[in-house]
């Protein structure tokens, strides 16, 4: 294989793709329970059963989450800076309410006042339940393209305003991924508790599960006859430097769908999501909790596939200025950028894996009531 | 043209959010290290105090980190959200670093935090503490990756600019690694972070000898503290950073503000202990100087000349004059002629193209800028004397006052009579402010003297805003603000109820408060 400009291209958009998935199954569950605890968790006991199954493993979780926007800045400057700078609001609302949440897991057990621990709780509730609505909300506007341009010196100006963004559409996949990080969540801990708690998972499950699947049909027949999507007609040569403003883009309904009558082979994707769904609803039924979670994890990974094929090679289209969309032709770093970046990632990348799956190791095992009272002053 | 209030909105915005990551982060650096050595005696020793410690300290890093890792999530964000110009001019380069330290780095950091806590029960002594080491280091390396990155905006090597994508492109990758500017940099702050940890300890462990209370954890914490901090003090000063101004025309610029040269003289220069300079007359007042010291720490040597202002000017002046033309050929090229006459012309003004970017805060065509706005873009390549003058001075003062309070106490620990000198104990409970305080204006004295310069030479900073308007950046300020200072509210009040409650807090049944049957 040669790492020619053009496919260290195409490698960066599967290593991006594997962070957010990275990012969406590790750090997924751990926004799920966030969502179920002042639901599943009734007793303070029981609350705290539920953040001691992500208290020791979250953190690393989180970096998921860092290191893919760190990859992002990396690999697709114009990309994070014209969305970050373009969703600035939303994304601002995401980060305060983000900050609960070390904070809330460190500091909810330290003192043993239950208004202390109840506002933790519910703060935790906030920082779990709109991040998950507000990624799956941004996730819609990708699809839809948000109206930035840019001028001559490459700077780009957004002109849409925060209220667009929570559109029919994009509230649509924002509720794909509340109650896909519900299921997620609530399955992990039916893994990871017993008697009571895993009972209330299974009815969880049961009813995001079900959800998800209505609104992900949903979401997959609007994008083939409703929403607008973009096409490539004309762009140089795939390998130059990049700049956004050499390309010609139209649009037009259903055009999302290209890739996959191209290569109809795609479409297993979509369909492994709504099989690998009903078979986590089976799974968390008949107690084959750990296929459960595999299958909750496919289910995710594929949900993020099927809308990364729906835009390639799109990372984020311009609904005002279509020309002025990025795509991984055109905002990619520098081949030197990329190319080292990829050594580096083909390195660490499976080291963070092995020693992550060394910490869940250790880990093992349910959580209980028990486990709590025998740790009182040192768990979560 | 870019409106000032957003360019002053965004850098406040910037200047908070960095300044109060930066109460969490040194206390992270030092006090990892500190737990690693604890824990590493303890399993040598096989002395439970030493694990009680080693848990203690530990408890007090998780309250500090929990909110070092919060604030330093938002920083992750706001290149993005608040600098998006400055993101795609220097992503290529600026964005690797920073993508690594989440791969090399915060992974490992994150992952060995949890089982530092969780995993007392579950690992051999010999596995856990292999993993207070990994955590001490990912953390430091953490630094390291985040130090390169800051590194290359103060002294930007190993990079080119590519007029086709508009923008910085890597050219060398281990010249951006190796940036001395940012090796310095990075031991100058891990070692002020390892202070920090100390003066903590150190200060905190002061307070139980004080109250006699819990002796034996308390003399033991202040003793590895003492040792500890004195070894980081003195690398602190003596490899304090300004040796790593010599590199980078913005470097010496910060150099010769910072000592208020104005006038370059005959090497080794002497060094201004105080003074009240006066950024319009170029003089300063009332200087008292020790001869040849500032030479020989700016420098390293006796005979080459640190450059006073005025002599920078001028070059700056040259420059921008040289920046005009280099934005011209730019904007021709732009305009499609891309003969390489233009282009080869371009290329050899090119390194002076952010110097004409100076001008577009005058005039946004920068081609017919007048002779008095090219001598206010020179004026402005001149950060503000007075206050990194002072602000350094104070960085300075702490550090030699630290420096007295861990050679005394590491001295008295030596030939044990600490508890002779209560008044060195109550010295360092007051002093624990203090490595903070240097910390803050160490930053400051670093990034406001890089100003006007977002990255050196390169790109101002006035141009590396996003276009958002005010309104939006008081609501993401006022959220800052009042978010950040409840957390810190609630942050301080957990840390001063640990910190007054001492090892009780571990519940082992072993400290005072335990024995008298009390609850604090």
């Amino acid at each position: 294989m040669t790492l020619d400009y053009e496919t260290l291209k195409v490698i960066w958009w599967l290593f991006i793709g594997i962070l957010f998935i990275g990012f969406a199954i590790m750090d997924g569950f751990d926004l799920g329970i966030g969502i179920v605890l002042p639901f599943i968790g009734k007793t303070d006991d029981e609350r705290r059963v539920l953040l001691n199954v992500v208290g020791p493993t979250w953190e690393g979780s989180q970096v998921w989450f860092v290191t893919a926007a760190g990859a992002l800045f990396a690999a697709w400057p114009l990309v994070y800076a014209t969305l970050f700078s373009g969703i600035y609001i939303a994304l601002f609302l995401v980060l305060f309410t983000f900050f609960l949440r070390p904070v809330g897991f460190d500091y909810r057990s330290k003192l043993p006042d239950p208004r202390w621990r109840n506002s933790w709780d519910w703060g935790i509730f906030v920082a779990a339940a709109f991040p998950a609505l507000l990624f799956g909300v941004a996730f819609g506007n990708l699809l839809q393209g948000i109206p930035f341009h840019f001028d001559n010196d490459l700077r780009s100006f957004y002109t849409g305003s925060f209220w667009a963004l929570l559109n029919p559409f994009a509230l649509l996949t924002g509720f794909i991924s509340l109650s896909m990080l519900t299921m997620h969540g609530s399955m992990y801990l039916q893994l990871k508790t017993e008697g009571v708690i895993a009972e209330r998972c299974k009815r969880t499950i049961f009813w995001s599960g079900s959800l998800f699947l209505v609104l992900f049909i949903l979401a997959g027949i609007w994008v083939a006859y409703g929403l607008e999507g973009y096409r490539i007609v004309s762009i140089g040569d795939l390998a130059a430097t990049p700049n956004p403003l050499k390309k010609v883009v139209e649009t037009e309904p259903g055009a999302w769908l290209d890739n996959y009558s191209t290569f109809p082979w795609f479409y297993r994707v979509p369909v492994m999501v709504l099989i690998m769904t009903l078979l986590t609803l089976l799974f968390s039924r008949t107690h084959r909790l750990i296929f459960g979670f595999i299958t909750s994890s496919i289910t995710i990974s594929g949900v993020i596939l099927t809308a990364g094929i729906s835009m390639y090679p799109f990372l984020l289209p311009s609904s005002s200025h279509p020309n002025n969309s990025l795509t991984i032709w055109d905002s990619s770093s520098s081949y030197m950028t990329l190319k080292v970046l990829f050594w580096a990632t083909l390195v660490f990348l499976p080291i963070i894996i092995m020693y992550t799956s060394w910490v869940y190791r250790v880990m093992r095992g349910k959580v209980t009531v028990k486990t709590i009272r025998d740790n009182q002053h040192t768990a979560y | 043209m870019i409106p000032e209030e957003i360019v002053d909105l965004s850098r406040l915005q910037f200047a908070i959010t960095a300044l109060y990551h930066f109460l969490f982060v040194p206390l992270t650096l030092g006090l990892s290290f500190i737990m690693a050595i604890m824990e590493s005696t303890y399993v040598m020793t096989g002395k439970q105090i030493y694990k009680d410690m080693t848990r203690f300290w530990g408890k007090l890093f998780g309250i500090n980190f929990a909110l070092g890792v919060t604030t330093g999530l938002t920083l992750e964000f706001q290149f993005g959200t608040n600098w998006a110009y400055y993101s795609h001019y220097v992503g290529d380069v600026f964005g690797v670093p920073l993508a690594l330290e989440g791969l090399v780095a915060f992974f490992l950091e994150s992952t060995m935090v949890g089982l530092f806590f969780f995993g007392w029960d579950r690992l051999s002594r010999v596995k856990h503490l292999l993993c207070t080491w990994l955590l001490a280091l990912a953390t430091n390396l953490s630094a390291l990756m985040i130090l390169v990155a800051n590194g290359w905006m103060q002294n930007p090597v190993g990079a080119e600019f590519n007029f086709e994508s508009m923008r910085m492109e890597v050219t060398s990758f281990g010249e951006v690694i190796f940036n001395p500017a940012a090796q310095v940099k990075f031991v100058h702050t891990v070692a002020a972070g390892y202070c920090t940890a100390a003066m903590f300890v150190l200060g905190i462990s002061a307070y139980y000898l004080l109250q006699r209370r819990d002796s034996a954890f308390a003399i033991r914490s202040f003793t590895i503290a003492a040792a500890f901090g004195f070894a980081s003090v003195v690398s602190v000063i003596v490899l304090g950073d300004e040796s790593g101004y010599t590199d980078g025309e913005v470097q010496k610029t910060k150099l010769a503000a910072i000592e208020a040269e104005w006038e370059t003289v005959e090497p080794p220069a002497a060094f201004t202990v105080i003074g009240f300079p006066d950024q319009e007359k170029m003089i300063t007042e009332h200087a008292i100087k020790i001869p040849w010291v500032l030479g020989l720490i700016g420098t390293r040597s006796a005979d080459e000349e640190i450059i006073g202002i005025k002599d920078l000017l001028e070059v700056h002046e040259q420059k921008v004059r040289n920046g005009i033309v280099a934005y011209g050929l730019l904007e021709q090229i732009k305009a499609g002629q891309e003969d390489t006459e233009i282009v080869s012309k371009f290329n050899h003004y090119k390194e002076d193209l952010g110097y004409g970017l100076l001008l577009k805060k005058y005039t946004e065509k920068v081609t017919d800028a007048t002779e008095q706005q090219i001598l206010q873009a020179t004026k402005d390549t001149i950060p503000n004397v007075p206050l990194l003058f002072w602000t350094f001075r104070i960085m300075v003062a702490c550090g030699f006052s630290m420096l007295f309070i861990f050679a005394f106490s590491f001295y008295l620990c030596t030939v044990k009579k600490v508890m002779q000198h209560r008044w060195l104990l109550w010295i360092a409970l007051y002093s624990i402010p203090l490595p903070w305080i240097a910390c803050e204006m160490g930053w400051i004295v670093a990034e406001y003297g890089r100003q006007p310069w977002a990255v050196a030479e390169l790109l101002p900073t006035h141009l590396s805003i996003s276009s958002r308007t005010v309104g939006e950046l008081y609501f993401s300020l006022a959220g800052f603000i009042s978010f950040y200072t409840l957390l810190f509210v609630i942050e301080m009040f957990l840390m001063f109820k640990f910190a007054r409650l001492g090892p009780s807090a571990l519940h082992t049944g072993r400290y005072y408060y335990e024995k008298i049957g009390g609850s604090a």
